[in-house]
């Protein structure tokens, strides 16, 4: 049991969960029947948890593609405005077309969305591998221009949608599990396979570790933060679209505001480096996790508006101390004292 | 431990009080027991050698002496007064200042900063830039190193860098003076000059604590040796009364014929070697503005061919064309018979050439992976990322370069970063060989590395050649180029001024042709 509690402390994931846990059980304790999820009248899975996975669905969409870019040593801060062209360009496609309704013209628009998502990180990743400027700096610039394209999309105006189709990306169900949270599975399981089961991930954490080293060996680097880039905001597109077809509406000022601060922090609780290099895809989930709980908590215990924003930097800031490397470095010795009073009594024996 | 039955050397004339006495010292890694009761001491005055193979433990005493790691088991004295470092600063504060092996320093800072940083002269509250740089500049001098303080220190050379490193700790009003492989990539005329230095300070009363690999060095400048195996104490020593021999028995444990035997078969595999094969890589012309003016150079299938030269010779230069590091600003190259045009390493190894850079910690090794990852890394880059090599097969090769080149490690999984040196350099060379280069450019390979690691890796480069490959082979050590190539091609001034077999030609021969032409004194600073 205990060689298990070691090895278990010693997982960087350790803390994320355990803090998912904590809130979890404020949760419970606070509203009797949290856990509880039913079917309701229509067949769908109902319930705070299933709340929790589908609004933390769009959060964690982008944290995939994050993690994968600060793995290379990079960031994006330009996910939430492409949440937002993402979005205007979808509802314009949509409002200017004589079937808003139709099946046809929501695939055109979704498509088209991702088309430009995915040109607009190829943008990215042109600035960052090509000219070589600082991923902070070069998704900077699509960071504020962004919402300037979106609004010109817009014109300035909040684009209301009625759309069936178009509305069951952000709040259908299929066979009773909310869209949103099977979109989000099937990119995070996609990313995994394609980085883990091929040597994409080995070849974005050398890239990462040691840029020159990985030229040396081989390693085509520009190749790569175009894939990381561009896969990155076609997330954010995705994205995007389920927080536009969940309102309705396309909000050029406020869709996915503040997203990629929630998805840069979902990638440094899940324990990946801002530094670049080793990186899970596993804690990213967690994080997301953490971070959507959190809000959720907020509302359950019955923290005040005004308090919000302090109690969220509180948890934020102990999970972060939990994963400092001093913090570790403490658990370290104290791992290695109960593993050498373990051993000792055992070698005595052997003798 | 034992440590009252091992050698210990009696004390300098006078029997002064030892600055520096490390009794039983235990330091344990994950996997990894890195000093065993280690007992150490340094007198005022004096330069102490630390010497043995790569993973003896010779950087984690120094570590373990400054702070960076705290001893397990153990005391340490400064003085005779007992003392526990929490870390470098501390050490750095009660007077031990240290170089380290790698140069550690800031290149995007200037010169100054770097000597200066954190101790710069203040003056109403801000810093003192005149005078820090004045002061720079005096300390500098001390070292005869004529040099702007206000330059960038990335503008100058890795030598001069590494002599601004230990201008910076002679600043520190130091009683015990570190340098780990201070001379690792400084030319003889600079090793003279840094000697210079080292026996002023020793004079003054300053306790030198060097490590380095050339033992003509060690000889040179030290008064007493402490040798270090696998982490335990093998004895403490003065230099005048230990042979050479029993210096190297005593650090790798057991008697070291293969260099003989090396020497045998190099020249057993001339005959086959020298036949007028079709050369596996020829280069006409080829140079590059402000780094190699043109040369021409062929390498036949299973020839080594040494580069000779001095630092900055330009060595590394073609090397780094060849490898397709850097590429060419005219000239041709054919890889057996075919023109090819090189820009990227990429294409270099599609054609199986390997350049294995001399920069191993910032060119080589991708230090948070583990050793299996490093070891697949180019195999893996060249197949592409969606051909990914089979975990079996993976673990497989790292496997089989773990054991045929004898690379430390507790095993595949551990991070190449926790590896010593001389280890770190066998997974590097296991990268290249795992694409089954036709060309392995091998650029310092045995630099800061142990004689048994070097000897191993020279037997490598000899069996390696004997099987076909084709290896360019760069080393300062001009013993060793003479050893192993069976060409060699001499440098002088980034220009090729020699090519010639390795036949009758001596290290007096060599050195004359790399001075040939120039000031007499060129030769005369070089130790042999």
């Amino acid at each position: 049991m205990s060689g298990f509690f070691t090895r278990a402390l010693s997982n960087r994931l350790f803390w994320p969960v355990v803090m998912l846990v904590a809130l979890l059980v404020v949760n419970a304790v606070a509203v009797p029947g949290f856990f509880s999820i039913t079917i309701n009248a229509d067949g769908h899975l109902f319930g705070s948890l299933i709340d929790i996975l589908r609004n933390g669905a769009p959060t964690l969409i982008i944290a995939v593609g994050m993690t994968l870019v600060i793995a290379t040593r990079g960031i994006d801060l330009s996910v939430g405005a492409i949440c937002a062209i993402a979005g205007a360009v979808a509802c314009s496609i949509i409002l200017d077309s004589p079937d808003p309704g139709g099946l046809w013209t929501v695939t055109v628009a979704v498509a088209t969305a991702l088309a430009l998502s995915l040109v607009l990180g190829l943008w990215n990743g042109f600035l960052v591998a090509v000219l070589g400027i600082q991923p902070i700096i070069a998704t900077l610039v699509l960071m504020t221009a962004g919402r300037g394209i979106a609004m010109l999309i817009t014109e300035g105006q909040i684009l209301t949608v009625e759309s069936a189709p178009f509305k069951f990306l952000g709040s259908g169900f299929i066979v009773g599990i909310p869209v949103a949270v099977i979109i989000g599975a099937v990119l995070f399981s996609l990313a995994a396979l394609l980085t883990r089961r091929t040597a994409l991930g080995l070849l974005i954490e050398s890239v990462g570790i040691n840029p020159e080293a990985s030229r040396q060996a081989g390693v085509r680097a520009r190749g790569l933060l175009f894939t990381v880039y561009g896969f990155c905001a076609l997330a954010a597109g995705i994205a995007g679209l389920i927080l536009t077809a969940n309102q309705t509406a396309a909000d050029a000022n406020n869709t996915g505001l503040f997203i990629e601060l929630d998805a840069i922090l979902a990638v440094v609780i899940g324990g990946t480096s801002l530094n670049g290099g080793r990186y899970s895809l596993v804690g990213t989930l967690v994080g997301a996790l953490v971070i959507q709980t959190l809000v959720t908590t907020v509302y359950t215990v019955g923290i005040p508006p005004i308090a919000t924003m302090v109690f969220k930097a509180a948890v934020v800031t102990a999970v972060c101390l939990l994963q400092s490397p001093t913090t570790n470095a403490a658990f370290a010795r104290w791992r290695d004292k109960l593993a050498a009073g373990r051993r000792v009594p055992a070698e005595a024996v052997a003798k | 431990m034992a440590s009252a039955l091992q050698t210990r050397a009696p004390a300098p004339p006078g029997n002064p009080d030892p600055v520096i006495d490390m009794t039983g010292i235990s330091i344990t890694f994950p996997g990894v027991k890195a000093l065993d009761g280690v007992d150490f001491r340094m007198f005022p005055g004096e330069v102490h050698s630390l010497m043995g193979e790569n993973g003896a433990g010779k950087s984690t005493l120094i570590k373990a002496l400054t702070g960076v790691y705290s001893i397990d088991a153990g005391t340490i004295a400064m003085q005779g007064r007992q003392v526990t470092f929490s870390g470098p600063a501390q050490a750095q504060a009660a007077g031990i200042a240290t170089v380290y092996q790698e140069v550690n320093l800031l290149g995007n800072l200037t010169v100054a900063e770097n000597v200066m940083l954190g101790r710069e002269p203040h003056r109403l509250g801000g810093i003192n830039w005149r005078a820090t740089r004045r002061r720079a500049k005096e300390i500098l001098q001390r070292l005869h190193l004529d040099i702007d303080p206000n330059s960038l220190l990335n503008s100058h050379s890795l030598a001069v860098q590494q002599l601004v490193a230990i201008a910076r700790a002679l600043d520190v009003d130091a009683s015990v003076l570190i340098l780990d492989e201070p001379t690792s990539s400084l030319d003889a005329e600079e090793v003279a000059e840094l000697f210079r230095v080292i026996r002023d300070l020793a004079d003054a009363g300053v306790a030198i604590l060097f490590v380095s690999h050339f033992l003509d060095q060690v000889y040179e400048i030290s008064d007493r040796l402490t040798v270090l195996r696998n982490g335990r104490l093998v004895g403490e020593y003065l230099t005048d009364e230990l042979l050479r021999i029993d210096l190297v028995q005593a650090m790798i444990g057991k008697e070291l014929s293969t260099l003989e035997d090396l020497e045998n078969r190099k020249r057993s595999s001339e005959a086959g070697g020298a036949s007028s094969v079709p050369a596996f890589l020829s280069a006409h012309g080829i140079a590059r503005k402000g780094a190699v003016a043109p040369i021409d150079l062929t390498i036949a299938p299973g020839e080594v061919v040494g580069l000779a030269g001095l630092l900055g010779s330009g060595r590394t230069e073609i090397a780094r064309l060849l490898g397709g590091i850097d590429h060419c600003d005219a000239g041709t190259i054919q890889v057996n018979g075919k023109p090819l045009k090189l820009r990227t390493p990429r294409q270099a190894i599609a054609h199986r050439i390997a350049y294995s850079s001399e920069n191993r910690r910032s060119e080589g090794i991708v230090d948070e992976l583990s050793v299996r990852d490093n070891i697949i890394l180019a195999l893996q880059a060249d197949r592409g990322w969606f051909r990914p090599i089979p975990k079996r097969r993976q673990d497989e090769l790292a496997q089989s370069y773990i054991d045929t080149l004898s690379i430390r490690t507790p095993d595949a999984d551990a991070l190449v970063r926790n590896l010593s040196g001389g280890n770190q350099q066998k997974v590097l060379l296991a990268r290249w060989l795992a694409i089954a280069p036709r060309l392995l450019i091998l650029d310092e390979p045995t630099r800061g590395i142990d004689v048994g690691a070097k000897a191993e890796i020279q037997k490598l480069v000899v069996s390696l050649a004997e099987n076909g490959m084709s290896v360019l082979f760069i080393s300062a050590e001009l013993e060793e180029v003479l050893r192993l190539s069976h060409r060699i091609i001499v440098l002088r001034d980034r220009r090729m001024v020699a090519d010639l077999p390795n036949e009758n030609l001596d290290l007096d021969a060599l050195l004359a042709l790399i001075a040939e032409g120039s000031e007499a004194d060129e030769q005369a600073g070089v130790t042999s």
